[in-house]
């Protein structure tokens, strides 16, 4: 197992401002907006850089995503910041029509997904976010693991020309990406080479996978971890050229289990390689109130549950095997 | 362009001819509210609205407009014809397999002159808002303008952007209401009472104008004493007091033409009141 080790631990929310603010610096057409949320999505930055270049909305999250397809006309590359729960469901209709079928050319920046919001509890934790964003034609979907790819991805997608869901939370986690590292949309990421089981990760749950690999590690089981930032387009090449080497899968991610990451990885396997698949993801069910680190063990969304999961997903390619003969 | 109000008036009917002839062709779509809409339209492509056909999605230097109650798409369409946006012909694949002229509008099949998909109510007034803030950071004049159903106000978003734009001073945005009192289900009054919408609109910080939607000399030059005053830190609304319907007799002034196709019959007695002036597609 690579060993990975980290020396800080930030939210991905400011490795969001941090690529926002570098964006703006790169390119004078981004610009952003925010329905009252600017400190929780650490927009200060861009805002004292580029006031002229930032609209404050209030608490009108449908009349920001209508304003930000309205700004791509004449050129403007539109960012807009609000919890993830406001950014996706509270707006679907206007996304979908305004931005997702009109084809406008702005970056959906949604904080605060998932369970890790903590203590403000479901009506604030969307689970559905992935979801109801991958099914619209035409808009990509992303959600970085830690501080560093949150920030290398939002300066990526400033340069890719099309709708983008970009998907951060709360909570400070460990950094363990390169600093430096250029985030290729749709390009899984190998976080480590195993033979046994092939582990997806994505969000909050990769560095989860990590630990998780260790333990199985010590257990004998060479685990391969790939970090899947982008749920879409989803890198099927890379999932299929890992299970073919190991035969059975898990998949782990902050999210329902219907609709999230693994839905998507069971349909490219259902279809090109029937594999074995264990869900790391919540049970169909809503979040509640709690720390994040109590809600992500109650939930089953830690190292301990994707442990449990690899030795299912081995059992029942065992079991396979067995039968077959 | 043109300040002939009897040219307008003669591109108007044949803008009508071409909504029931469309909404006919394919026996769907809404005519009542397209024939109510289509001197406003007329009054703004080929007099008041500085724009080009040679259509470029960013419209730097240009007058966009959006129509944010894309319901009335037939009358959109055939105005952007004659305009010059695409031949006219074209005007007889509305809502065809195929098409670019959907049943409501959009950017999705590249029709020219279409900047934004509607349908879906509520939208058009933040999109225009963007689009004129976008102006001004790029340092340009022109105005931006919009059109909306009266029953679209009903619609919580419209509140959301009308508080916007007083408060960010867009004053680069003409909107318009089309004020005919109808929607699917009945009058306005009996579905949800929008009140008095020059003191809602007034109490939300707009400079509200008012006139009569169906007579052009009244259009012509409201629509200059709304281009007076842009540039002034308020965003100007128009309540066009129009019939749903205007034009052809049996369907003005009622909901029941809001979204229903003339059969044989009654496309022939429409277009015997309806004057040919450019020929028909």
């Amino acid at each position: 197992m690579k060993k990975y080790t980290y020396t800080d631990k930030k939210d991905t929310r400011s490795g969001f401002g941090a690529g926002l603010l570098e964006a703006g610096k790169r390119n004078d057409q981004v610009v952003a907006l925010c329905a009252d949320l600017i400190g929780s999505l650490k927009m200060q930055d861009f805002i004292a850089a580029f006031p002229e270049r930032f609209f404050q909305t209030g608490i009108a999250e449908a009349n920001m995503m209508g304003m930000a397809a309205g700004l791509t006309i004449g050129g403007k590359i539109p960012f807009t910041g609000t919890f993830a729960n406001f950014s996706t469901g509270r707006v679907y209709d206007q996304i979908r029509q305004s931005i997702a079928y009109s084809n406008k050319n702005v970056k959906i920046c949604a904080s605060h997904a998932g369970l890790t919001l903590g203590e403000d509890g479901a009506t604030h934790q969307i689970l559905e976010d992935i979801g109801l964003m991958k099914m619209l034609p035409g808009m990509t979907v992303i959600n970085p693991c830690d501080y560093n790819q949150t920030k290398a991805a939002t300066i990526a997608i400033a340069e890719h020309d099309g709708p983008v869901y970009l998907r951060f939370g709360r909570p400070v986690v460990p950094i363990f990406t390169d600093p430096d590292q250029k985030f290729e949309i749709g390009k899984a990421w190998m976080v480590n080479k195993g033979a046994d089981v092939s582990i997806f990760a994505t969000g909050h749950l990769v560095w989860e996978a990590i630990q998780a690999g260790e333990i199985l590690a010590e257990q004998g089981i060479d685990a391969e971890i790939i970090n899947i930032h982008t749920i879409k387009p989803l890198d099927a090449e890379a999932i299929l050229a890992s299970v073919r080497k190991t035969g059975c899968v898990v998949t782990a991610e902050e999210h329902n289990r219907l609709g999230g990451l693994g839905d998507s990885v069971a349909q490219v396997l259902a279809t090109k390689l029937p594999t074995p698949q264990e869900y790391v993801a919540v049970d169909d069910s809503f979040g509640e109130s709690g720390t994040p680190e109590q809600l992500m063990t109650k939930y089953g969304l830690d190292a301990a549950h994707i442990v449990a999961a690899a030795k299912r997903a081995i059992k029942r390619k065992t079991n396979a095997a067995v039968s077959a003969l | 362009m043109t300040t002939d109000t009897n040219e307008l008036k003669s591109i108007a009917s044949q803008v009508r001819r071409d909504i029931v002839r469309m909404v006919h062709g394919c026996q769907s779509g809404h005519p009542g509210g397209s024939l109510g809409c289509t001197d406003y339209l007329v009054a703004l492509y080929f007099s008041a609205m500085n724009h080009d056909p040679e259509f470029n999605m960013d419209g730097i230097g240009e007058d966009l407009f959006f129509l944010s109650n894309g319901h009335i798409s037939p009358v959109f369409y055939s105005i952007l014809a004659h305009a010059g946006y695409f031949d006219k012909a074209e005007l007889a694949t509305f809502r065809k397999l195929g098409t670019r002229l959907q049943g409501h509008p959009t950017t999705h099949e590249h029709l020219p002159g279409v900047r934004i998909a509607s349908g879906s109510l509520g939208q058009g007034l933040s999109v225009a808002i963007g689009a004129a803030q976008a102006k001004k950071l790029n340092n340009d004049s022109s105005l931006v303008f919009t059109l909306h159903g009266d029953g679209e106000l009903q619609e919580g978003q419209i509140w959301e952007a009308a508080m916007y734009a007083p408060h960010n001073k867009i004053d680069n945005l003409i909107a318009a209401i089309d004020v005919n009192g109808q929607q699917i289900d009945g009058s306005t009054k009996n579905v949800l009472s929008l009140g008095d919408l020059h003191a809602k609109w007034t109490a939300f910080g707009w400079d509200v104008l008012e006139t009569q939607g169906n007579n052009m000399e009244f259009l012509l030059s409201t629509l200059a004493e709304a281009k007076s005053r842009t540039g002034q830190g308020k965003p100007i609304v128009i309540l066009l007091h129009t019939e749903m319907g205007y034009g052809v007799d049996f369907m003005m002034g009622t909901h029941k033409w809001h979204g229903t196709a003339p059969n044989d019959a009654q496309l022939a007695q429409a277009l015997g009141q309806l004057e040919e002036t450019l020929g028909d597609y």
